[in-house]
């Protein structure tokens, strides 16, 4: 297995799609001539031309929309937002044309299309550039939202992505772009809807994605030191959630913890944590815990961002509250 | 009088004038019938927004374009739909929410669509799909075709971004996309000069782009057929986009509950006065190519028509309770709950 950077492994997904499927384009700003904001579609021009690799004006609603009417009748575009802080913008566009489009025509046109970019707080980039928007999309029927946190997934699940017919919201971590990974070899395919456990464990279930996927499984190191076997669940697919996976860990931990980037009130570990409650009550045997960011906009002084992300410590101390553990 | 300033030599075969003239007599019936069933009480629900007054605009434009042509319009778009060949039946049947109507009884009104027949919807957020049309054009232009994409949009829409980013977008990548404002002079009850920095649209939205811009009186369906053809002869040959205002006027209100207080009695009568589908049965009696009583054929005949459609309908089933969760995704939906 060849070890990759993640942004290298997005590139080789879109890559090899475009070779394997002429409907296949990529638009985005400086996606074409700067070979990418994050290098992510690096070489990219030189090998499919301007035809299929456009570099588009600062218009995220406007080439957003684009993208749609391509993919209605016959592409599959897959269109980068440099960050996705700016599909605030192009929101009105994936929401109400490409979630909405094959319900209110009664399933007559579909929308293969691919939204893809970086998220999350990368370092003081303030409260305009640090936006987590994944419980925004998840929230939304008709739209398919990913978060892969490391190469092999990144290349795997971007590939079904694009062979997707229906729009995928496939959010990117900025801070992941330079990790390295394995990745296997030949064609690379991961399954959406599909929930991975990185670490077996019977005490307690820690539900994560993206990015936290590191801080959680830091964390679960640590309480290995204290007697606590976590077990760790790297989510990939936010939106259809793959329920049945949590649910056999939480019956048999009868414990969760759910640590996400993203601000606490209707956030996505509310979501997830109803979805428990609902099927699993009785085999809980402490309430859910959530670690968030903190409650007010990500702030640019970095040691104040730092404060509001999921740190291991702040993990470990829930994982010790579901526990009803005193250190 | 006829206002209409169609020329002595048609651009028009008789037939293809006498299909345009029973295409708006049917528009014109439709409208007035979907008045009628909203008004007695719950057969249509939401939002209805009619085109009676506008009919030339969409068969005059629609009437020059090819089967493999795209039409793409906002949520005034019964019209549209009739004009691109939908049939009356699956129009009704969706307005009354029936598993029969064009959009399976889920979209309504304003949501229209007809894939068959190139027909992109019926968009209900003010110059939402005006980047789409930019899109479908773009494909066009990927996959090597010249089939062309016409939309329209309401005066309104202009003051959207999404128009002013789509159009800058298809004038620089030269879209074969044919944008037409129906400037009907009322941006729901707000009036052009009240909402438009700009009185001449040609400027705002055409020469600012790069884009030809046309200004024309919609009133007259043979103008508007050869403004568009020239159009579309420009998108198939390479040349890019165009931009077309057609003036019009809309009789009815803007929905079905406007009160309609931004214009008077003697305006919307004065309007009615010009009705282009009479101006244009004159036009076509005195090119001798009709006459009263085949005209009142026609009317009869449109009239038939209707009646059978809302028949159809009414005899239609309801969309059923298990067609909530179709057709959500092309992928087995998982509803979230």
């Amino acid at each position: 297995m060849a070890v990759i950077a993640y942004r290298e492994a997005l590139n080789q997904a879109m890559s090899e799609e475009m070779e394997r499927d002429e409907r296949v384009f990529l638009m985005g700003e400086e996606v074409a001539e700067y070979d990418g904001a994050y290098k992510v579609s690096q070489g990219m021009l030189a090998k499919f031309g301007p035809r299929r690799i456009i570099d588009t004006p600062i218009s995220e609603e406007g080439f957003a929309g684009m993208g749609i009417g391509a993919a209605m009748v016959g592409l599959r575009p897959i269109v980068e937002f440099m960050t996705f802080s700016f599909s605030l913008v192009a929101i009105d566009q994936i929401v109400n044309n490409a979630a909405n489009m094959r319900y209110m025509s009664g399933g007559q046109f579909s929308v293969p299309i691919v939204f893809r970019g970086s998220s999350g707080m990368a370092g003081c980039l303030a409260a305009t550039h640090s936006h987590r928007l994944e419980a925004w999309y998840a929230h939304v029927p008709g739209l398919t939202v990913v978060m892969p946190s490391n190469p092999a997934d990144a290349k795997g699940l971007l590939k079904s992505a694009i062979r997707s017919d229906d729009p995928v919201v496939f959010i990117e971590h900025e801070v992941l772009y330079g990790d390295k990974g394995e990745v296997p070899d030949g064609e690379h395919l991961v399954p959406i809807g599909k929930a991975e456990i990185k670490r077996v464990g019977s005490d307690v279930t820690l539900i994560t994605y993206s990015r936290s996927i590191k801080a959680t499984m830091a964390a679960a190191e640590m309480l290995a030191g204290e007697g606590i076997d976590a077990e760790v669940i790297d989510l990939r697919t936010i939106r259809p959630l793959d329920l049945d996976t949590l649910l056999e860990s939480v019956c048999k931990t009868h414990r969760a913890v759910i640590v996400e980037e993203d601000w606490p009130y209707c956030g996505l570990g509310a979501g997830i944590s109803d979805r428990i409650m609902q099927k699993a009550f009785d085999e809980l045997d402490a309430p859910i815990r959530r670690v968030t960011t903190k409650d007010a906009p990500i702030p640019y002084n970095r040691a104040l961002e730092a404060s509001m992300l999921p740190s291991v410590d702040r993990v470990v101390a829930q994982v010790r509250d579901v526990m009803y553990s005193k250190l | 009088m006829s206002q209409a300033t169609t020329e002595a030599q048609p651009v028009v075969s008789k037939s293809q004038a006498i299909d345009w003239l029973h295409q708006m007599l049917l528009i014109r019936r439709f409208e007035e019938q979907s008045y009628k069933l909203y008004q007695m009480g719950g057969k249509i629900g939401g939002f209805c927004h009619l085109y009676s007054g506008q009919e030339p605009v969409a068969v005059g434009s629609i009437g020059v374009l090819r089967d493999d042509d795209y039409v793409i319009t906002a949520y005034r778009d019964h019209g549209h739909a009739l004009a691109r060949g939908m049939g009356a039946n699956e129009a009704m049947a969706e307005l009354l929410g029936r598993y029969t109507g064009c959009s399976k009884g889920k979209g309504g009104s304003m949501h229209f669509f007809d894939a068959e027949k190139g027909f992109l919807g019926g968009h209900a957020i003010v110059g939402s799909h005006i980047p789409l049309a930019a899109g479908v054009a773009f494909a066009s232009k990927y996959q090597g075709k010249d089939s062309v994409c016409i939309c329209y949009f309401g005066d309104g829409a202009m003051n959207q971004g999404s128009l002013h980013e789509a159009f800058n977008m298809a004038s620089l990548w030269k879209l074969p996309v044919i944008y037409v404002v129906e400037n009907n002079m009322m941006s729901m009850g707000t009036q052009l000069h009240r909402h438009s920095c700009l009185l001449d649209l040609t400027v705002r939205c055409g020469t600012a782009y790069g884009i030809p811009g046309y200004s024309i009186d919609a009133n007259d369906i043979e103008l508007v057929a050869e403004t568009t053809r020239e159009c579309v002869a420009r998108a198939r040959a390479g040349e890019g986009p165009s931009f077309i205002e057609m003036k019009t006027y809309r009789f009815r209100g803007h929905s079905m509950s406007d009160p309609a207080k931004y214009r008077t009695k003697e305006e919307l009568e004065d309007a009615k006065a010009r009705d282009p589908i009479v101006a244009y049965e004159q036009i076509l009696k005195e090119r001798g190519w009709l006459d009263d009583e085949t005209i009142e054929q026609m009317h009869e005949q449109v009239k038939t028509e209707i009646d059978e459609s809302i028949a159809f309908a009414e005899a239609s089933d309801q969309t059923p309770p298990e067609a909530l969760y179709q057709d959500v995704t092309v992928a087995h939906h998982i509803p979230q709950e």
